[in-house]
This record gives structure tokens, sequence and C-alpha cells, in this order.
């Protein structure tokens, strides 16, 4: 029941943002098809009368006050830059939509 | 492609519209973190460890923020939820640090809202019902800069230069329901919303409500539908409408696009597009060849917000009167044409005429001053009025000293620039200049007899019953005496002097 | 000096009898003799641990109030942050970053005088069981250098081992700082969740991540977790409570009408038989130290790590997505022309090891949409249901116990092609990070068929951490009189140690 497809998992790959070799598509589609046999189990006792749980704590309403503290410098903000100029990050050309 | 006129539109489709509008909440500090939130800082001056998601850091929720959406919400006549949750939302992008926005999704803290608006039709001001789907808490993204290329825009760029001063800057979003019904008057609906919108988050303080600064933007979703059908067309998402009248441009641009598209038989892409602000046209975005999965999930670093009812009842208890509502009501009390309240608020001077009021000044009287030689001196020192150094309190002395004859309106025209001057309060610029009215009878009389003697001819008139006459010999006494007669006085004495009395 | 117990350094060095510089530089000379074979360090800051010791004694000498484990080094896992030394969560697409700020816990070391050895070895990104996912070569166990010292912590669990450090810090995301401790004969709590701040805790699944002490005794781990604990700020969710008394009962160590559930699920099949004699006979020294012996039954315990394979992966896959190259990190591909997005694609593709790709990709698919509900959403429900049979249990007994693990270390590389086999060992330690409850485990003897250390886990309910200290000291102190010594002077020596 719970397989997917090397297209399947170039899909996902490519929504994470991993480049891959075909050899390593191609192992990871044999390995998700165990494990995702293994993990679908969890289908068996997940009843719709049964509540989820996203956090182990019961905890609501944690907030801090509006108070501004100190930044970083610019220096440590950008410390660990692949590339920086102008006190800006330097990123390669962005292909995406028009912000 | 014919060109359609916009009868031609409107006489086979019906406009559907859905408005997204993002607002930046005026905190000081960031949505999640403690960095400052001060608008045109240096660049990265305003990182941390939350906002640039170095590894390891974590947010925390800024409880200003929540406490505006949810004024936001309750102007916005929503229910709010007793528990909301924040939802990661996934997708990779340079200007967002974490490569997931934290925002809400299937738990928004307000719901179904609606927000009455009104605009001038042919059959005269009708209201229409825009009713709110969700009001919804996120944060704002980086800003970059596109190096290269000749235009400076993003494509054709050689690479880019991301400030994150911008990124976790909290953010609301206020999503409509799907507005049918609103005819040829759909864009200026969509701009009256977005208008009411603006006066609405401004009157609760919680934003700067400036589009041009991005504090507030529009995303305008517009489809069409055959008239009768029940089946809504595709729509298109404009993004990057930046002025309300922007706003009505590109809905009523984006109706005559799709209805050409529909009359070629053609199909609507479902798509975002760009508004340009110079031809008032969309511009398609670089479509995507999937869909992109935002694989929500529960923020696992942030626990619910459950407001409890009294915190709600309390911020309910403490929601200012609604703008639209109270123009009303002061535009009746007042007495005010609609240019004229057209022009205050324009001017952006309601609230500080209806303080000067408050204060015992004539509406009238406080509403020319703060209209007239206020915004005059506001204009020639390129400053807003809310800058100037003049208060309604002011403003309420010198009405209340005029009056009383202790100020003509020229004498009371040097005050005002006294005190905008900084020379201190009226009673001290007036100390300071000596300005005083001569309300010395003799010293005015010995004014009028120079004056007579002078113009002759003039007050042989005003002597054989020609009153309006007497206007040219009042004026010049007024000028022998600097201003600083009472003009009243003057014409009493004038007329018993020449036996007109 | 290095074999002592943390308690006692402390005890030397507020007697006077040492310094903190010349203990520091003692582990600082074992590092030197062992790690060469052990490598359970990825970086060692010797001038920084000299230089806080110096601050140490300096303070000391001026007659300063100074905390109970002032002076006392310390290894730190690496995937919490420490301001200005280099922090790579053991993967590769981090080399070279230096953080510019300090985790919450590195903080409180700070203050607490605690000196910081330097960093130590993990599983990538606290990936896996076994240490050998780490991207700059394995961990290997001081018991016997060809097996496994666990995972993810198998390189801080390694360090007590082999007395290069007396106490260190882990994180337990499934089993990272029990399970090394198990196979290592160490002492390792991961405390409730929300009892130690993650602020700095470089995340890999944010719902089930908990930092905590490691040591060579209970009491010493006691000593450190009240250092490490309570409440911040930074952390939303961060317990606002006071800290579990822990100090006070590993002290006690006192079992009398406690009552100890024995979890039926978490024994029997699949586990080594040499680890269940062990821990069958620690039960009798419990009982016969006073406690009450019950079973108990935790009947959905047996979906636990279907559902931890689901959760822990969706969270990755959201976590990790800002090793992106673009604010830090190392970037590859970046030749003229390049965009942002293929630059992304190749950094995380050489940046990231196998088995962090699995999962985030795993999770990647779980979240979807369309397969939400069907994996992540039943995970989530499979969490409630498991909280309950603890809750369930809870009335029945004040700890629950099982082994640590199903079995003995493993030797290095023999699970490495076997996903499956590999997240086995975890099967005892996930439900105590779904249900966020305590978990201790502490050694228990050998396994006569191998010779290798057994470890023996105490569960104690959210926020009554005390309760697996008391136990944990209990037992403790019965294996002690029968052993006469240490478990781990029943070590081989690594030709270093004094």
């Amino acid at each position: 029941m719970s397989s997917l497809s090397r297209d399947d998992v170039a899909n996902l790959a490519r929504l994470a943002r991993i480049e891959m070799s075909d050899q390593e598509l191609d192992n990871l589609t044999s390995e998700f098809g165990v494990i995702l046999n293994a993990v679908a189990r969890v289908q068996e006792v997940a009843t719709t009368d049964v509540p989820a749980t996203s956090h182990p704590l019961a905890l609501t309403n944690i907030f801090r006050k509006d108070l501004v503290i100190p930044s970083l410098t610019p220096e440590e903000a950008l410390s660990g830059a692949p590339a920086s100029e102008e006190q800006r990050f330097r990123v390669p050309q962005i292909l995406g939509e028009e912000a | 492609m014919s060109a359609l006129t916009y009868d031609d539109v409107m006489a086979k489709y019906e406009p559907v519209l859905g408005l997204e509008v993002h607002v930046e909440l005026n905190t000081h500090s960031k949505m999640f973190c403690g960095c400052s939130t001060i608008f045109g800082a240096e660049p990265n001056t305003q990182t941390c460890p939350v906002c640039l998601a170095l590894p390891g850091a974590l947010p925390v929720v800024n409880e200003k923020a929540i406490e505006s959406t949810i004024l936001i919400g309750l102007a916005l006549n929503c229910s709010i939820a007793p528990f909301s949750r924040f939802a990661r939302k996934n997708y990779f992008y340079p200007d967002m640090p974490k490569n997931f926005q934290i925002s809400q999704y299937d738990e928004p803290i307000c719901v179904n809202g609606y927000v009455d608006v009104e605009i001038d039709t042919d059959e005269g001001p009708q209201s229409f019902r825009i009713e709110i789907e969700r009001v919804h808490m996120e944060e704002d993204t980086g800003k970059s800069l596109h190096v290269g290329g000749s235009t400076g825009r993003i494509h054709g760029a050689d690479y880019s230069l991301l400030d994150y001063n911008r990124a976790g800057i909290p953010l609301v979003e206020i999503v409509t329901k799907i507005v049918p019904g609103t005819g040829k008057y759909a864009p200026e609906v969509a701009k009256a919303y977005v208008a009411e919108l603006r006066d609405i988050l401004r009157s609760l303080g919680v934003s700067d409500v400036k589009m041009e600064q991005g504090s507030l933007r529009c995303d305008a979703n517009v489809s069409l539908r055959l008239i009768g059908s029940d089946v809504l067309g595709t729509r298109s998402e404009t993004k990057n409408v930046n002025s309300l009248r922007s706003v009505e441009r590109a809905v009523r641009g984006e109706m005559i696009r799709h209805a050409e598209l529909l009359n070629d038989g053609k199909k609507v892409k479902q798509e975002t597009r760009h508004f340009q602000e110079d031809t008032g046209l969309t511009r398609s975005g670089r479509s995507k060849e999937q869909a992109e999965d935002y694989r929500y999930f529960p923020e696992p670093d942030l626990v619910p917000v459950a407001p409890d009812a009294k915190w709600i009842e309390t911020l309910r208890a403490g929601l200012p009167e609604r703008p639209s509502l109270r123009r009303k009501r002061l535009q009746e009390q007042w007495s005010v044409p609609d240019k004229e309240m057209a022009a205050m608020i324009n001017a952006d001077v309601l609230n500080i005429v209806e303080e000067t009021v408050l204060l015992g000044a004539d509406p009238t009287k406080a509403r020319s001053w703060w209209l007239g030689e206020i915004s005059r001196l506001a204009n020639e020192k390129e400053v807003a009025i809310s800058e100037l150094a003049i208060t309604a309190n002011d403003v309420a002395e010198i009405v209340s000293l005029v009056a009383q004859g202790e100020l003509t309106d020229k004498l009371a025209r040097q005050v005002v620039e006294g005190v905008i001057a900084g020379e201190g309060s009226p009673a001290q610029v007036i100390a300071s200049r000596g300005i005083k009215v001569v309300n010395d009878d003799g010293a005015l009389m010995a004014a009028i007899e120079k004056v007579c003697s002078e113009q002759s001819e003039t007050a042989d008139k005003v002597r054989n019953g020609h009153l309006p006459a007497a206007g040219a010999l009042i004026g010049a006494v007024m000028k022998e005496t600097k201003g600083q007669a009472d003009a009243a006085r003057v014409r009493e004495l004038l007329l018993g002097h020449l036996g007109q009395a | 000096m290095i074999k002592n117990s943390a308690a006692e350094m402390a005890e030397s060095l507020a007697s006077g009898a040492t310094t903190s510089v010349a203990l520091t530089q003692a582990h600082l000379d074992q590092i030197s003799k062992v790690d060469g074979k052990v490598h359970a360090f990825l970086h060692v800051d010797s001038q920084g641990a000299l230089e806080q010791a110096a601050q140490v004694d300096a303070a000391r000498s001026r007659g300063e109030k100074l905390g109970p484990l002032a002076g006392v080094p310390l290894a730190l896992k690496d995937v919490l942050v420490q301001k200005g030394v280099p922090t790579t969560c053991g993967s590769k697409i981090l080399e070279g970053w230096r953080p510019p700020y300090d985790a919450t816990v590195v903080t409180n070391l700070k203050n607490a005088g605690v000196v910081i050895l330097g960093k130590t070895n993990m599983d990538e990104f606290a990936m896996g069981s076994s240490t050998e996912n780490s991207a700059y070569g394995p961990t290997h166990n001081p018991w016997d250098l060809t097996r496994i010292p666990g995972g993810s912590g198998g390189g801080s669990a390694a360090a007590l081992a082999a007395f290069e450090a007396p106490l260190a810090i882990g994180t337990d995301t499934g089993g990272s700082i029990r399970q090394p401790a198990a196979v290592t004969g160490t002492v390792g709590v991961k405390p409730t969740y929300g009892g130690v701040s993650r602020y700095g805790l470089v995340a890999f699944s944010s719902s089930l991540d908990q930092a905590g002490p490691c040591a060579r005794t209970v009491l010493d781990t006691a000593l450190l977790h009240e250092v490490i604990a309570g409440f911040d700020p930074r952390d939303s969710t961060s317990i606002n409570a006071p800290v579990p008394q822990v100090v006070a009962a590993a002290k006690n160590g006192d079992v009398k009408a406690m009552k100890i559930g024995v979890v039926k699920e978490l024994n029997g099949d699949g586990y080594q038989a040499g680890v269940r004699q062990r821990f069958e006979e620690s039960l009798e020294l419990l009982a016969k130290a006073g406690a009450e012996i019950v079973e108990v039954s935790a009947p959905n315990f047996e979906y636990a790590l279907a559902a931890y394979y689901l959760i822990a992966p969706s969270e990755c896959s959201s976590n990790l997505a800002r090793f992106d190259a673009m604010r830090y990190g190392i970037r590859v591909g970046d030749s003229d022309g390049a965009s942002a997005e293929s630059v992304m694609n190749l950094t995380r593709e050489v940046g990231f090891g196998r088995e962090v790709k699995r999962r985030i990709l795993l999770g990647t698919y779980a979240l979807s949409s369309g397969y939400y509900d069907a994996y992540y959403g039943s995970a989530q429900k499979v969490r409630t249901l498991i909280t309950q049979d603890f809750n369930n249990a809870f009335e029945k007994c004040d700890v629950m116990v099982s082994p640590t693990c199903p079995t003995t270390a493993f030797k290095i590389g023999e699970k490495a092609n076997d996903p499956l086999a590999m997240y086995l060992n975890d099967i005892a330690t996930i439900p105590v990070n779904m249900a966020g409850i305590g978990g201790m485990s502490l050694p228990c003897g050998v396994a006569p068929e191998d010779g290798l250390p057994v470890g023996f886990q105490i569960m104690s309910p959210v926020m009554q951490d005390q309760r697996m200290y008391s136990v944990g000291a209990a037992l403790e102190a019965a294996l002690l009189s029968q052993w006469g010594a240490p478990l781990l002077s029943q070590a081989p020596s690594l030709g270093g140690a004094a």
C-alpha cells in the first residue's frame, strides 16, 4: 500500500531542495518502500476518536513583553556568511517570484 | 485582441472579488524576538539569532502583537477563537531565513467578520458588506536588493544582497470571503474596502498603515463569471498593489484583461500577477512548473494561543468608534459641508480638530485654523501637521482670545506663527512679541480722523449713506494701527464719526 | 584523579587539594592520550578550557561563593552552540561555523563555573544510534574499540567511559542520551521535556528534543542536572516551575514503599539474554532495598517506533531547511550564473549525509498534502495513546523500568546498511520522548555472553524527575556493593588511563 515511485522520490528531493544522483534516488526509492510499510503501522490504531498530540506539554499563552533587546552587531550577524557585501548577505541570483 | 471597454465587460460578466491585505503591526519589537522594528535602519543592524534563523534559536511570541491582532479582529466584527495555533508554512526562499514562515493555517485567531463600506453610485450612496473570512498572524520576510542586470529587478540580476531587518516583523493577514454582487462598482468597492480597513487600523493604533512603505499591502483576487451563471471563473491574484488608487486600477484592469481572454475563447490562468504602477496593467509572475506544497504543520516551538474571555472583553470595551461612523457623527454635529469634510480627512486633521472643539473652540473656527493657516505653515516647512509645535490646546486658546476681542484674526495668525516657531504658548508669544489689540478709543479716533481727512471723498460717500464705502476706510484704519485694532470696534467708531451709527 | 567522580573532584577543588587548572590539564592530557583511538571529540578547546579553569581558581582564591561543580571539566555535545567555538552537529554542512551566541545550557554551565573542554562527536544532527553517521568519522566504544558507543551522543558517552571528562551534556530525541549511556556503562538522563532550555540546541525534532546530563555516577548526573535545568524565557516550551530536587533524591537513594512498574511490553522477545538477566537481577536488588515491583502494561508502545519515525523526520525536514548556504555554513556550486536554488540543492546534496537526507525526504513526504493525515496526523494520535498508556501505568506505580536497549553495543558497520534494524535500538527509549516524561539509564552490569555493559532504564512522570534519581541511586548503591568497584573498572585500559 505504501510505495513511492522513483519520480515521487525525485519530487520530494525537489521540494526538500536536495540534488540527488540517479544512484541515490534508486537507493532511496527501495528503502522508502520498506520504511513506509513499517511506519504505516500507526494507521492501525489512529482512529478518528483519538485526539492528536502535537506537543508533549499542555501549555498555552506563552508570550514575551513587547520590549526591544539589543540585536547582534552586523559583524556578528554576517560572521558566518559565505559571502557578504555592503553589510548584506550576498546570495546567488534568485529565480523566483518578484517580491 | 479586441480592445474592450469597461461597459463591454459589464454587459456580459459579473466580477467576483477577493482581497487579502497584509498589515505590518507597529510593535516596538519583532513578532518572535526582541529586535527593533524601526523603519529604515542600516542593513542587518536589527537582527539576532532568532530572526536570522541561526541554528538553535527559538521564537517567543510578542504579546502586543497578539493583542493588536485581537483588536483588529474585534474591529472587523470577527469571532475570536478560544484556541488557535501557529503553523509552519514550508517553502524555500532566500529572503525567509528559516525557509519556513511561522503563520497560522487551519486554526487562525479571528474568523467570520465583516466590514461595511459606502461608495457613491449612480443611485446615490450605497453600502456594501464585505465579509471577512479570517484574520491571522504571521511574520514578514527580509528585503532583497538585486544587483546587476539593467533594471534592478530580480530578472537578469547577477546576484542579490539580503537585509534581514524586516524579517520577523509581525504581520497580520486579513482575508475576505469572496465578494460577489458589486457589479460595475467592483473597483470602487475594492478601493473603499482597503480605505476603510486603513482607517480602522489607524484608529486602533496598531499599524502605521503606510502603503508606500509597505506596512499595508493588498493582493487583489479577481474573477469573472457570466451574468446569471453561478459558476465561479478562474481567478488571478494581483500583488504589488501599493496605493488605494492602484487597488481600483488593478481590479478594473484585471476585469478587462479577463474579459478579453474569455471573449477570445481563451482561458484565464490561475496565477500571481504583478501590478505595474506606471501602466496600470499587470504582468504575469514567473509561473512554477509544479504547485507549491507548503506542508503546513503545527509549529512545535510555540504553544497555542488561548485568549481568555476577560482579556477579549477588556479589549472590546476599549475599541474606538468606527472611523466612518465617527466621521458621519462629527460632520453632522459640526454642520460641515461634504467638501470641507473630505479636506479635513485628507489633511488628517480630524482628530486634532475634534480635540480642539472638545476644548471649547467653535467647530468652524477650529477647522479653519487647522485646515487653513496651520496646514499652510506645515506645507511651507514640508512637515506633517502632527510634527508642528502647536497643540489643540494652543488653538483653542487662540480661538477664545479672538472671540473675546483680545486678538484680531491678523494678530492671531502672528500668534500661531510664533507658537509654531517654538516661542512658547500663545500667552508667551503675545507677551514676548508685544502683540495686543488697540482698544484705546482715543488712539482709534485719532486714526479715524486722520484717515477721513486723507480720504475725504470716500468719507463723504459714507456720510451720504453709501455704507459699503466704509470698508476701505476701515482697512486704512487697520493699517494705520498695524492690525492691532479690533475691526468691529473701528467700524462702530467710524460710522458714529460719520453720522451713520 | 581523572577516574574520580565529579563530586569527588569538586570536593578536592573546594578543599584546595587540587586546582581547576590542574584538573583540566589532566583531562586534556587524557584526551591527547586516548582520543586518537576513541574519537570522542570533534573539537578540543584547550585554551578556552584552561582560561575558564584559571578564572574559577582565581574566584575561589578570592573566596567567592562557587557552585557545587565549579572548576570541574565537561564535554559538550556538538549540537549545542557555544559562542566562538566551532559547532558542526556532526555535519559537513556546518563545517567551520562559529556561533555568535551561547545556548542557555552553555550560559548556565559557564555561570556555574563548569569548564567546557570541547565539543563531542555525534550522529549528524543527532540522527542515529551509533555515531557512525558523523561526517567526521565514528566514535569508538572504550569497552571495545571495534564497537559503536551508541548514538547520537556517542561522543559524550565515550568521553565519560574513557575518562576524558567526568561530566558531559547530551541531547535525547529518541534515546540519544540513554542508549549511549547504556552501551558505554555510564549514566545518562533525559529530563522532563521543558525541564532544560532548548535555546541554542540545534533542533532535530523540536517536540522531542531535550538536553540532559551525562556522568559516571547518579549523583554526578544529578549535580549537573541542577546546573543546566530551569525556566528559560527564550524557550516557549520551557516549564516555569521549580527544578525537581534531584540532588537530594540522588543523595538519599531511598526506594522504600516505592512502586516500580516493569513494562511488560519492553522485555522478552528481541532482548538479548544477558540484557534480560542483568535487568531481572536489578529488579531483585530494588525489591531487597524495599521497593515493590509490579507489572504494568503499555499496549501502544509497539506503535511508538513507527510514530517516532514519522514525527521526528517531519519536524527535521522543516528544522533543517535553514541549512541552505545563504547565511552560514558551506556553500557549494556558486559559480558564475548559478542560481540560489541550484546552490541550495548542491550544498544540501554535499553537506548532508545519507541518513539525514533519508529522514528529510521521509518527513517531506509525511507532511505533504494528501498524506498528512495518514502519516503525520496518525503519528500524532499514536502519541496521544502512548501518553495515555503512561498515565494509566503511573496510576499503578511511581516509576516505570525496562532495559534501556535490547542489546549491548554492536560492531561498527554491522547495521549501517539496514536502517530498520538500526531504528530498533531505540524501541525502549522512544516512548519516553513521545510523552515528554523523564528517563534515565544507568549501568546494571555486563552481559555474560559478551562482557559488554547493560543499561537499566527508569522512567518518571512529568516533572517528577527526582523519582528516577532515587531509584537510580538505590540501584547503583546495591550494585556497587556487589561489584566492589565501579563497573567502568572492568573496562579494558586504553593504554592512557592513569
